[in-house]
């Protein structure tokens, strides 16, 4: 059994569900507008929490948010169920797939065997489609791989049920109920003010600050982790900031092209001036990564070097910190 | 970044035959998508990354040959795990797996606690005793 359901490759996976599942309804909604109505931009360097070894850090909304916030401002609802038990949760997806409803499924990424051993982490917060079943092999529809793969029924029980952090728990999830039409002016001034709020937050591990906090603990780290340790978390910054499905520059540049859009469909033209302006601090995300590269590359760095690379990212908060004020006045 | 900015370094991307899709503008400034089969910067720290866990195996690997530490913390390593996710997986607090890195608790666990031990590892229980007999490395 087979859904027509047509698959579009997008940068991230979050965003590629919502959007490939929207299109499929017949919603023509971009993966740029997905993610920007769902306030998808972020930086938090989440504390207490280690992964791999490393201080973990997020260039975007957690798992599941960006559909939540994107559903209640368009007006659609969703339908998300959680199990206990690996049977049950496989007789609900069959039968949504039997009922014809392609689903989207968080998986973790560690047994996802079509991907390059090189990426598979213990990261539990990946979206894909099931679009279908033929005997024992499901059809799926990862956004970020350019076609469609499969997975056997024991596959997916193991990504369904990945354990630790952010354990899906066979989590799926699927539009249920549409309006006629969407209300995008609305939801994407809701979206805009969101994503201000959150990067401009006085808390001190989120937006503007929390960039300009990383900072300061990069500073620190050669000393007081040693370089060793050091280059494995500027490693893993860099790695969150370029993860696949990041479209690069940390989500700037998708964020870019929501504003792009959004400049048309609002009729401002401030907008696609401000997409400009997200662009150049994306390309200094990229500049930042490139520098950051070169000191874990030579394993005998200097102090130095991490001041310099610390000093760019005070630079990219201050940009992002006149960027979302100006933002926030243009949408007012 | 412009469209051809988009880098097209070597990377392991190519093991799995896949591109991955980035945004970047065009020659009129309008975003558009373009694929892009990896870049050297992620490349390093993903590669990076590799080389600390393989570190990590090894070292266990000699620390369990030495009687420092049970076989579990060799597997754990080698599935690039660390102590919550296996605590998480085996079902049992992180404090009770620790204690069962300790090779004389190790040598006394019953059949039950080492079969999920070796479900999570997808190995046998003889594998789990002796990873010698290990052949993911």
């Amino acid at each position: 059994m087979e859904i027509n359901f047509t698959h579009h490759q997008s940068a991230h996976c979050e965003n590629g569900v919502i959007s490939n599942l929207m299109k499929h309804h017949g919603f023509q909604v971009s993966e740029p507008m997905a993610f920007g109505i769902g306030s998808g931009l972020l930086f938090c360097h989440i504390p207490f929490l280690m992964v791999n070894h490393a201080p973990a850090f997020t260039y975007r909304a957690l798992p599941g948010i960006i559909f939540k916030r994107f559903a209640k401002r368009v007006g659609i609802k969703i339908k998300r169920e959680k199990f206990k038990s690996p049977a049950k949760a496989k007789a609900v997806l069959d039968k949504n797939l039997e009922n014809n409803n392609p689903v989207g499924l968080q998986v973790g990424v560690y047994n996802l065997v079509y991907f390059p051993d090189e990426y598979r982490f213990h990261f539990n917060a990946h979206n894909l489609v099931v679009y279908g079943k033929e005997n024992d092999t499901y059809l799926i529809s990862d956004p970020v791989m350019e076609e469609v793969t499969t997975l056997t029924d024991k596959q997916l029980e193991k990504v369904r049920f990945a354990k630790g952090a952010f354990a899906p728990k066979g989590h799926i999830y699927y539009p249920v109920d549409f309006p006629k039409e969407l209300d995008l002016e609305k939801a994407i001034v809701k979206g805009i003010k969101h994503t201000c709020k959150d990067m401009l937050a006085p808390v001190p591990v989120l937006g503007v600050k929390g960039i300009r906090y990383t900072a300061k603990l990069i500073r620190k780290w050669p000393k007081k982790k040693g370089v060793k340790k050091a280059n494995h978390y500027l490693g893993q910054i860099v790695r969150m900031q370029e993860e696949i499905g990041t479209g690069g520059g940390g989500f700037r540049y998708i964020f870019a092209a929501f504003l792009q859009e959004s400049s048309k469909i609002l009729k401002k033209p401030e907008l696609s001036e401000l997409s400009k302006e997200m662009t150049l601090i994306g390309d200094s995300w990229r500049d930042f990564a490139v520098d950051a590269s070169r000191i874990y590359k030579n394993r005998s760095a200097k102090d130095d070097a991490y001041n310099h690379v610390a000093t760019q990212l005070e630079a990219i908060a201050d940009k992002e910190e006149i960027f979302f004020k100006k933002l926030r006045k243009a949408i007012k | 970044m412009k469209k051809d900015e988009v880098p097209q370094d070597k990377s392991n991307l190519e093991s799995a035959s896949f591109k991955e899709l980035c945004y970047a503008v065009d020659e009129n400034g309008e975003y558009t998508t373009v694929n892009s089969s990896g870049w050297d910067p992620k490349t390093i720290a993903l590669n990076k990354a590799i080389e600390d866990i393989n570190q990590r195996v090894d070292e266990a690997k000699q620390r369990v040959l030495s009687n420092q530490t049970s076989p579990i913390e060799y597997y754990m390593e080698f599935h690039k795990m660390d102590l919550p996710i296996l605590a998480s997986y085996v079902g049992f607090w992180k404090w009770r797996v620790k204690r069962h890195f300790k090779p004389q608790v190790f040598h006394k666990l019953s059949n039950n606690i080492l079969q999920k031990y070796a479900d999570t590892f997808e190995i046998s229980i003889e594998q789990l005793k002796n990873i010698d007999l290990h052949h993911g490395n």
